[in-house]
């Protein structure tokens, strides 16, 4: 069985990811180190509601962890409670929650570590009333940091789960 | 009389290796600790024509960087060589190469064949003992003519050593470029000495990681990272380029590893979060769980004899090495020491267990005993990682970021912690694995 074909054609969706990661990359810039970024209640305009950036802007899309950890604090918490409320006002909404690590392990042992905040992440949405299905996991392990510095904050902010809508229903 | 006793074609290595180091007078012991490089000499090789004799100063120079970059030979520079070279069917004059405190000497001719090929004959002498330590004589297509280069040093190396040589090799790796936050990922091949890098994967859809060389086939299992579904475990075959999925799985797949044998893969799958060690037989496609533990396992490595699998867990804490059965029973924790301890790789001799250890913001491949006993750290800095064992067992090779911010480079260091050397790569390179052997 040869995969080449079907490679490709992730790839096709892979190339649109990448492109929402990285407008949400400038959402979430190193100003705001490892706090969940949180501005719940105000809502700005001129954001679409229901979309990706009223997810980052309004919402909060990543929740943070500590150094080789995967439990989530009380703000992680309250961001995912956040999400759940948005995933439930909008029924359509399908999202990827992707694990990251920073730089400082192994990329075996991250990719395993990444999968877990993933996990943890989609576990605690699925707890709150988010029906599974609705929610696919991914790990990169360190192989894609939102802050490509090798410093402390930059490691916060890339200890994270990232939530990011992959299709929008009727 | 003596050209008749050259013996030809590459498959005779083995054989005729095999008596000369026991009846050797100059030998170097590869396990001591210190060793003092032994002084070599190594005389242009000669050759009929002009052509003839360029490839020859070619295939000196090849065999030249090999020994030197062993750390175990010392080469002496050519200018102070007395003795001009005129055949190497003639016995050399000894006190020519002693007086430059040679200790081994090596000439050899490139000469053409009937069938247009070329043949490197190549004679190694013990400059003391007057005696000649082994011949060989490789017969390639001219445009092949590096392998027969690392042919002759591996020669050389078994004549002194009465170990394999790991010269005619090759190293996979991936190939860093691009930004941090969206770096390309792709598989690179390249010889042992960094000739000759050919791209393996266009790496636009896809990051390529964790290559690591089947012991039989000319074959790589590597990982492919997703942006949009887990990453999952795949086979590449180098000679047609042609790579398939192995096995379709929900989960992630990763940190796979050839088994000694070559006929199945050791992995990681990931199930709602957790990851286990699993084994492929690739025949059957047939899926066998090895642990089953809440704790993260992953990195297997198995014995060569087959028997044991190492593996990295976090379920005492902390990631710590563990060793058990193939079969998955009786996992025993290795490693006490403070820090973590991730990526076991075990030696291709089975006595030792090569690491990367993290302690206080540093990174470190060590080795140690399978059985927990001996460990040695050969290398620190920001971060060290991935060891990857030549084919003898005797160097390691690894990749290493050298300060905050710096590109991956890959460094390769003796066993016993010398001879540290950084590999040459175009560009940042990562995860290298070693060949076996090549055919």
């Amino acid at each position: 069985m040869n995969v080449k074909s079907s490679m490709k054609l992730a790839g096709a969706v892979a190339i649109m990811a990448l492109a929402a990661a990285c407008s949400s990359t400038k959402a979430t810039g190193p100003d705001v180190a490892a706090t969940d970024n949180a501005n719940s209640g105000v809502t700005t305009s001129a954001v679409t509601p229901g979309s990706q950036e009223d997810l980052e802007q309004n919402v909060g899309n990543r929740v943070f962890f500590g150094y080789d950890q995967y439990s989530l604090s009380a703000q992680a918490q309250a961001t995912l409670q956040r999400q759940a409320d948005f995933l439930k006002q909008y029924a359509g909404v399908n999202i990827q929650v992707s694990g990251n690590c920073d730089e400082r392990g192994t990329r075996e042992y991250n990719l395993a570590l990444g999968a877990r905040r993933a996990e943890a992440a989609r576990a605690y949405l699925v707890s709150m009333g988010v029906d599974s299905s609705r929610i696919t996991t991914v790990s990169y392990g360190k192989e894609r940091p939102i802050d490509p510095r090798s410093t402390e904050d930059a490691w916060s902010l890339n200890r994270n789960a990232t939530s990011t809508i992959v299709n929008v229903g009727a | 009389m003596i050209r008749q006793a050259l013996i030809a074609v590459f498959a005779a290595i083995v054989g005729l290796a095999a008596g000369t180091p026991a009846s050797a007078r100059v030998r170097i012991d590869i396990t001591q600790a210190t060793v003092e490089p032994m002084p070599v000499a190594v005389p242009d090789f000669i050759g009929a024509d002009s052509q003839l004799a360029d490839l020859g100063r070619d295939v000196t120079g090849v065999i030249m960087a090999d020994l030197d970059r062993s750390g175990l030979f010392s080469v002496i520079d050519q200018r102070a060589y007395v003795e001009k070279i005129s055949s190497v069917d003639v016995r050399p004059r000894f006190p020519d190469w002693r007086i430059i405190n040679a200790q081994v000497l090596v000439v050899g001719e490139v000469r053409q064949t009937p069938d247009g090929r070329i043949e490197v004959a190549t004679r190694v002498w013990d400059v003391y003992s007057n005696e000649q330590l082994g011949a060989v004589s490789f017969k390639t297509p001219a445009d092949n003519w590096r392998r027969a280069a690392h042919k002759v040093a591996d020669f050389v190396y078994k004549s002194l050593t009465g170990e394999d040589g790991y010269f005619d090799t090759r190293i996979v790796f991936v190939h860093e470029t691009g930004p941090k936050e969206k770096r390309n990922k792709r598989l690179m091949i390249m010889d042992q000495d960094g000739a000759n890098p050919v791209l393996l994967t266009d790496g636009l859809n896809y990051q390529a990681l964790t290559p690591r060389f089947s012991p039989t086939q000319q074959q790589i299992t590597y990982m492919a990272l997703f942006d949009n579904r887990p990453g999952q475990v795949y086979l590449f075959n180098i000679e047609t380029g042609e790579q398939e999925q192995l096995g379709t799985f929900r989960g992630m797949t990763f940190a796979p590893r050839f088994t000694p044998d070559g006929t199945r893969v050791l992995m990681s799958m990931e199930r709602a979060g957790n990851s286990d060690v699993f084994m492929m037989e690739l025949a059957t496609r047939r899926l066998t769980r090895l642990t089953d533990n809440p704790g993260i396992d992953t990195s297997p490595t198995m014995s060569p004899d087959g028997r044991r699998i190492g593996f990295t867990s976090d379920r005492g804490g902390a990631e710590q090495i563990y060793v058990m059965n193939a079969d998955g029973s009786n996992p025993k924790r290795i490693t006490f020491g403070e820090g973590r301890y991730q990526t076991p790789v075990w030696s291709p001799r089975g006595d030792l267990i090569a690491f990367t250890r993290l302690y206080q913001g540093r990174f470190y491949i060590g080795v140690i005993r399978p059985d927990g006993t001996g460990e040695r750290l050969l290398t620190e800095s920001y971060l060290d990682e991935g060891p990857t064992w030549s084919p003898n067992g005797r160097v390691i090779m690894f990749f290493r970021e050298n300060s905050p911010g710096a590109g991956p480079t890959l460094w390769s260091v003796d066993l016993t912690g010398r001879n540290l050397r950084r590999g040459r790569t175009p560009g940042d390179a990562s995860d290298p694995a070693w060949s076996p052997p090549l055919p």
